[in-house]
């Protein structure tokens, strides 16, 4: 058995929805952070699994994911400044604890 | 490479890089407002030049071309873009105009929040020039990253920090599944590119409808379309109020134009399905907002849940679908900068001299600062939809699009949800005419007088005389669907 195209979308998609249960369970920012660049890189093998396996010409697909890994990075490294200052500022990093805004 | 095409970017590009440099060069307790005053200045100036650029509409007449294109067309720069890149810089020049001093006084670092701006401000300008799907996230991610730093500006409180995070994880995620969506669209076309996506017949299979779908879900949340807005109340509230403006006014009108380019250049077909939705989502936003925006006791989340409420009627024009309802959208994104600006310059007075932003810490402004007090009044009158300001001439434009349409009922709840509103805006005024404060006068510093009374007489003379408005959102709306 080959791996096709198939394959390649199948793990994206189980990735893609680890990824979204990781965000939706976790109560750790940084465990959030993690199942968000999961579902990121779910994307990523989309993008180059299409390029690879469909009749396109261009690379525009493997281009997407240079710049999909990019801001990717630039949203953690974000993420975990912002972890940072709240760990700073409640010696926890919980996200049930913040909850100062209600309404 | 046709560089002249994307002026605008490349100058706010060297305006963000010149308030970084010039945050090193200043020595350390010197004032950073100078910063922003050049700002102000070389942004003001580019708006009266960034006139010159549209294309008339006699050029069209004759059969000339209304867009220019850079990079092989995957940027372009039309009436439409132009007016949107006008729209977002008169909110920025407005937002810096009024936060001189609160940044001054409130946040630790100066000179990064001005570059941060001015990269925020690079993103708006891309997204509303985007012709593909690439542009069109970078555009997005520079803009939502800067905002994300931005809304946790503000060191002194806990609650801008919490507020970044709830941004950051809720965008990231609406960032994957747009991404996501973006992905099958490829996958389904071989293309990102607008213009080949709505020749493309493969859209309509199975992946092509299901990453259409996400990449409206990854909009929605942007939009914060109700049920996707839980984060905007908790970012509004603490957010640094320039940023809170921003994001109300650059962020939504930014998301609005980039949402309309993709559902009618690369989606009509997918639209014209989606339309009735979207003509319930847009009620159930006005319904919810405002609803929601009734039982707040801080004022800047009562703003968020208004604002909600008018992504609401702005999708209304877009639910139209035609030259008049675009027009109204655009109309009325630009006075909504108008009537925002007004209310957030008081509210970040308020928030500066009294630590709060709830009806307690705005009791009695009429007597302590009047000018602000007069200038919110009349801002989220305009926001009602009151006349003789421009919320009415907008709101009429919108309803009058969709009515014409068809859409007898979202017009009606438009109308009522209208009404329900002037109840909390005018206990705002309530507040600020009626219950007593501390009676202190606060100094007001002359450029947020200015952005008020500016942003004030603005709203009045557009509800007066909408035709120069009105005419231009013509050309642009009119450019855009040739």
């Amino acid at each position: 058995m080959s791996i096709g195209l198939y394959h390649c979308l199948l793990l994206a998609a189980i990735l893609f929805a680890i990824g979204l249960y990781g965000v939706l369970s976790k109560r750790n920012i940084i465990a959030i952070l993690m199942g968000v660049e999961l579902m990121l890189n779910a994307v990523n093998i989309n993008f180059v699994a299409f390029n690879r396996y469909t009749p396109v010409s261009d690379l525009t697909g493997q281009l997407m994911t240079v710049f999909a890994i990019t801001v990717g990075v630039a949203e953690v490294a974000i993420g975990i400044a912002l972890a940072y200052r709240i760990y700073n500022d409640r010696q926890t990093i919980n996200v049930d604890k913040l909850d100062n805004m209600k309404g | 490479m046709n560089f002249e095409v994307i002026s605008t970017e490349i100058f706010i590009l060297v305006l963000g890089l010149f308030a970084i440099v010039m945050d090193l060069v200043l020595p350390k307790d010197e004032s950073r407002k100078s910063i922003g005053g050049v700002l102000i200045f070389a942004l003001t100036g580019w708006v009266a030049y960034m006139f010159t650029m549209y294309v008339p509409e006699s050029v069209i007449a004759d059969g000339g071309t209304a867009t220019r294109y850079f990079n092989d067309m995957l940027y372009i720069v039309d009436n439409y873009a132009i007016f949107f890149k006008q729209l977002f810089i008169v909110a920025t020049i407005f937002t810096m105009l009024f936060s001189l001093d609160y940044m001054q006084n409130v946040l630790r670092y100066k000179g990064e929040f001005y570059a941060l701006l001015m990269t925020a401000l690079l993103g708006m300008c891309v997204l509303a020039s985007a012709n593909d799907f690439l542009t069109a996230f970078i555009g997005l991610e520079l803009m939502t990253i800067s905002f994300y730093i931005l809304v946790g500006a503000r060191i002194s409180s806990n609650n801008s920090s919490e507020a970044a995070v709830k941004y950051l994880i809720v965008g990231s995620v609406s960032t994957a599944i747009m991404l996501y969506g973006i992905s099958l669209v490829y996958g389904a076309t071989g293309s990102i590119h607008f213009y080949d996506m709505f020749r493309n017949q493969h859209l309509f299979s199975a992946i092509g409808l299901a990453g259409a779908t996400m990449i409206m879900i990854g909009f929605f949340f942007k939009l914060s379309v109700i049920p996707f807005h839980m984060w905007a109340p908790d970012v509004y509230q603490g957010a640094p109020t320039p940023i809170t403006a921003m994001l109300a006014m650059g962020s939504k009108a930014a998301g609005i134009a980039v949402f309309m380019r993709v559902l009618y250049v690369a989606f009509p077909l997918i639209g014209f399905y989606w339309l009735p939705i979207l003509a319930v989502l847009s009620a159930i936003c006005m319904i919810g907002g405002n609803i929601m925006a009734i039982r707040q006791n801080d004022v800047k989340r009562m703003l968020a849940y208004s604002s909600i409420a008018q992504a609401g009627y702005m999708m209304v024009g877009i639910v139209a679908a035609d030259y008049p309802g675009m027009k109204a959208v655009m109309f009325y994104g630009m006075l909504y900068v108008f009537a925002n600006v007004g209310a957030f310059a008081a509210l970040s007075l308020v928030e500066q001299h009294r630590g709060g932003s709830d009806y307690k810490a705005i009791a009695g402004l009429a007597k302590s600062a009047p000018v602000m007090a007069a200038v919110m009044t009349i801002s989220l009158l305009s926001m009602a939809g009151i006349p003789p300001t421009a919320g009415f001439a907008g709101k009429l434009y919108l309803f009058t699009a969709v009515v014409n349409q068809g859409y007898l009922w979202l017009a009606f709840v438009g109308f009522i949800m209208s009404m329900i509103s002037v109840y909390y805006y005018l206990q705002v005024t309530k507040a600020m005419y009626l219950d007593e404060g501390d009676g202190e006068p606060i100094v007001i510093s002359g450029a947020a007088r200015a952005a008020a009374v500016i942003s004030v007489l603005a709203t009045i003379i557009f509800g007066v005389c909408p035709e120069p408005l009105a005419h231009l959102t013509n050309l642009a709306s009119f450019t855009f669907l040739q």
